[in-house]
């Protein structure tokens, strides 16, 4: 036995009263009670109990896409991202470190900028010299398993980053707020655009932006892959970085690693010190851009005439909280029609790298969302997203139902940032 | 034998995914919203009635158990396995829903969320009106089978009153079908309504024909707050017999009003001893007329504050109050053990100063809140299941809250079914002719016994169990 423990405690808060089911994606897609909220809870108190083994939990718990859809919904407050990651963290222990790669991607490259450069720079120079025509010509992407070239074919094309400064003044005078901003690693890797465009409309909506130096990866995908240790370290450095600015908030676009930002308290515990209430210092002032901008005025320029349509990144509502925000500032932006998603509150599927290492479930859900953006009585020009993993799901999403002309994908930052004339 | 069985049910169901037989699958059909954990040895997922009567001529030859479940919300224990077998899992099998409007009549599969009816209704202009809260979870197979009735009950009746037809496969694995589709049906005896309530033990339904209603209008929403208990009583009998039918009359009492304004501050009036909400329906024009009255008749009976809800959204708030009733009370200790003993409306106080016994007696924490319109009340004893000793008092007080119901001339369950939970004390309220004479209608329909079995009859020396194991 390793130090790692099952949340066996929590699994009582459930009183089994199904409230959840409906909500859960992979209930709807999977259909059976083992791959319900309720049904994973029942086996983590299962295998604590030792009724059945940890292989035996680990299908459900792998096929979960941690989009906590079912916590919002619960009426006991069931604390499930907590049973969830305690199960990850078990299972990884009980396997040993059998998963080099993802040990290695993990533990090394996303908390390395350097190395994620080098893989953004990579495919931007991949793009650049027109390799991706050649390979799609040539069918040499039919080599790459299915996941992998899915996704090729929806990837952005990157700019590489560099040219970025590290200081932004703010429009006015006095700056409104005084504000750090969070890239992310993967977010920078490969739309490094949208975070300077981001950037330039805090600033111009009269904030003073710093970016950090100092910040690594925010370590949600370490998290939720079981990997407790390394995030803790994540966390840590992000914390200290911090704290070395005074800082009004810490900022960021990108769902998914917001959603680990303002949970940081909850890695801590009484044992580690004062790192506790260093984390719950910083989880309180990490906000996403939407909570920002919605309580500014932004210099809009340009009418966006048409007919847009969001589906929120399931860490910002589930987690974060922030359902309203981006409405409002899509709603406010100048020309645009907002139809709402039916079911906007399911989860498309990306869910960090779950679409990666559980492609076809990844697909079978991601269907289900399209169904409901056919539903539609509206057809969209545009998909509004706020997560990079959303991002590229969505956009593959299109791509599979053959509507990539019809229907653009977009982050609500590119959105705004056209509207209110910001070129990067 | 269990190999030859399963052998036999992979030629039955088509596609094999929907046979389950993987420890985590079967521990993940092994409970319900209740108390208790049971192990199926095979769970089947049928999609057609003539998968159903396969299945149940095999467990028929081979003295095999099975039970039906919907989505194990069951609050009694319904769809547990509780002697092993076969469950069977109708929650998928929701490909059905037809709304006919010249008959105003929902024709459906049996693993149908029952709010899913609903919304169907509302598109064509009609109401389903039953409405249990666990509506948008639980399937209209779980609802048909434990007859659940809801808010709206008071006004409208429960599910047995919108059942007019149903197929079902018999224990036997015959197929017939009862009923109609037609309101008025008196050809012989009514076999709809009793395989509705039946909790699954005398055949499983595989389609039901539901009546709908026109919808209504409008609504009002008031809420008037009280400092005793026994005026909000005189003022749910004077609302009534005031010749007002609201569609909801539900009731709080200052255990939950303070648990809610504890969990998220609304403006409670924390002090008073119990408040009443309720909903009117119906043309704009007589609920204006209706609100005034109910206005008058609750400040007669010394109602210390009524709320006329100005528009939707404060409708929205108003209730917003008793949703969060549940979550607010399980703050504190996590499991709930929920109660819907049901007494006449006129026995209401006394059946209130009777739960105050019960709470100081065994010590147990106790909140009352309810159905009060029509007597079905929620006493909800909140506690800790891992704490022995607490269970054990919890065990007593929930005896002495049926023995007050039956005394004061109520039942057991309003709405959640005997299931397990409550069989130990069936005897009690029908009495051993009355217990016998329903025995005998279960063993001419399954003469085997293999359908449902444990539940609602008692086993020899039954007793009340609130602890899993
Ligand atoms: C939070 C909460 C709130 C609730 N509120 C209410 C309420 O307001 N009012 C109320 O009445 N109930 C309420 N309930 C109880 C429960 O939701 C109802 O009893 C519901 O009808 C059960 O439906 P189900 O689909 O979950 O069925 P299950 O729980 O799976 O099964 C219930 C019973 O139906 C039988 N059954 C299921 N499908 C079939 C079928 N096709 N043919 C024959 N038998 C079948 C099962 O064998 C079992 O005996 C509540 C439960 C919870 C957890
Ligand atoms: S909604 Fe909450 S309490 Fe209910 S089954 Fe799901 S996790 Fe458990
Ligand atoms: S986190 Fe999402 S996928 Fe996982 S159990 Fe909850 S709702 Fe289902």
């Amino acid at each position: 036995m390793g130090s790692a423990r099952l949340a066996y405690e929590e699994t009582f808060d459930c009183v089994q009263c199904g409230y959840c089911l409906p909500a859960c994606p992979t209930y709807i897609t999977m259909e059976k009670e083992t791959h319900s909220p309720r049904g994973r809870i029942n086996l983590v108190k299962m295998a604590a109990e030792g009724n059945i083994t940890f292989s035996e939990l680990e299908g459900p718990i792998n096929l979960c896409l941690g989009c906590r859809a079912c916590e919002v919904v619960c009426p006991t407050n069931v604390q499930y991202g907590k049973i969830l990651e305690s199960a990850k963290e078990v299972l990884l222990e009980e396997k040993g470190r059998r998963s080099f790669f993802q040990e290695f991607v993990f533990g090394k490259v996303f908390p390395n900028k350097k190395l994620l450069r080098a893989a953004g720079a990579g495919i931007s120079i991949y793009q650049k010299f027109g390799m991706q025509q050649v390979a799609r010509k040539t069918k040499a992407i039919t080599l790459l398993p299915e996941p992998m070239r899915s996704f090729e074919a929806i990837l952005p094309e990157t700019q590489g980053i560099g040219k970025r400064a590290k200081f932004y003044p703010a429009a006015a005078d006095h700056p409104v707020y005084k504000i750090g901003y969070f890239t992310g690693c993967m977010m920078d890797a490969m739309f490094s655009s949208i975070n300077t465009k981001a950037i330039k409309l805090l600033q111009a909506a009269g904030c003073e932006v710093t970016v950090l130096d100092e910040q690594t990866c925010c370590g949600a995908l370490q998290s939720h892959s079981g990997h407790t240790k390394v995030t803790k370290e994540l966390a840590k450095r992000n914390v200290a970085a911090f704290e070395a600015y005074d800082l009004d908030y810490m900022v960021n676009s990108i769902g998914g690693c917001g959603a680990m930002l303002v949970e940081y308290d909850q890695l801590f515990s009484e044992e580690d010190g004062k790192w506790k209430e260093r984390a719950e210092k910083f989880s309180r002032k990490n906000v996403d851009i939407s909570v920002i901008l919605s309580e500014l005025e932004l210099p809009f320029k340009h009418e966006i005439n048409k007919v847009v349509t969001y589906q929120p990144s399931c860490h910002l509502s589930n987690v974060q909280k922030r359902t309203e925000e981006p409405v409002k500032l899509l709603k406010s932006t100048p020309g645009i029609q907002y139809v709402e998603l039916p079911h906007q509150h399911m989860c498309c599927g990306s869910a960090g790298i779950y679409n990666l290492i559980n492609y076809e479930a990844s697909m079978d859900i991601l269907d289900e969302k399209m169904k409901h953006v056919g539903a539609l009585k509206r057809k969209p020009d545009m998909m509004i997203t706020t997560n990079p993993g959303c991002h590229l799901q969505m956009k593959l999403g299109v791509e599979r139902e053959g509507q990539t002309d019809e229907i653009e994908v977009v982050h609500l930052v590119e959105l705004l940032a056209v509207s209110c004339g910001i070129d990067t | 034998m269990m190999d030859e069985v399963l052998g036999q049910i992979r030629n039955i169901i088509k596609e094999q995914k929907r046979i389950l037989t993987d420890k985590a699958d079967l521990y993940s059909y092994s409970y319900d919203a209740s108390f208790g954990v049971h192990l199926p040895d095979i769970v089947v997922q049928p999609k057609s009635a003539q998968e159903v009567t396969h299945i149940m001529k095999l467990a028929n030859k081979h003295l095999i158990p099975v039970y039906p479940r919907g989505q194990g919300t069951s609050l009694s224990g319904g769809p547990l396995p509780v002697k092993g077998g076969i469950v069977l899992d109708f929650s998928k099998w929701d490909d059905k829903l037809e709304i006919d409007r010249e008959d105003m009549v929902a024709i459906v599969s049996p693993g149908v969320l029952t709010s899913n009816i609903n919304d169907a209704a509302m598109e064509q202009g009609f109401i389903y009106p039953p409405d249990p809260s666990s509506s948008h979870v639980s399937t209209i197979g779980g609802n048909l089978a434990e007859n659940s009735g809801g808010p709206r009950g008071l006004k409208y009746g429960v599910t047995k009153d919108y059942v007019i037809g149903l197929e079902v496969v018999t224990p036997e694995g015959e197929i017939i079908r009862t009923g109609g589709r037609t309101v008025k049906n008196v050809t012989g005896y009514d076999l709809t309504k009793l395989i509705v309530g039946s909790e699954g033990t005398l055949g499983i339904i595989t389609e039901a024909t539901l009546r709908l209603y026109p919808k209504p209008q409008g609504n009002q929403t008031l809420m008037a707050v009280f400092d005793e208990m026994a005026d909000s009583g005189k003022a749910i009998t004077n609302i009534l017999s005031a010749g007002i039918l609201p569609a909801k009359l539900e009731l709080m009492d200052n255990a939950s009003i303070t648990a809610v304004e504890a969990y998220e501050p609304l403006g409670l009036p924390t002090d008073a001893e119990a408040l009443i909400l309720i909903e009117l329906d119906g043309h704009p024009a007589a609920i204006a007329d209706e609100s005034e009255r109910v206005r008058q008749v609750c400040e007669a009976a010394d109602a210390k504050e009524v709320i006329i809800a100005a528009n939707e959204q404060e409708a929205e708030n108003l209730w917003k109050a008793r949703k969060l009733v549940s979550p607010a009370i399980v703050r504190e200790k996590p499991t709930k053990i929920s109660e819907d003993a049901t007494v006449p409306r006129s026995k209401i106080p006394a059946m209130f100063q009777r739960l105050k016994e019960i709470k100081e007696k065994y010590q147990v924490d106790l909140v009352v809140f309810g159905h009060a319109g029509d007597g079905n009340l929620h006493p909800n004893i909140i506690a800790d299941k891992r704490d022995k000793d607490e269970m054990q008092r919890v065990e007593q007080a929930v005896e002495g809250i049926f023995q007050a119901a039956i005394e004061l001339g109520g039942t057991l369950s309003g709405e959640h079914g005997i299931g397990t939970l409550k069989a130990p004390f069936m005897e009690m309220e029908l009495g051993e002719v009355g217990l016998d004479m329903m025995k005998r209608i279960k063993q001419s329909w399954d003469p085997n016994h293999i359908l449902n079995p444990g539940k609602i009859f008692p086993e020899p020396g039954q007793k009340l169990v609130l602890s899993d194991g």
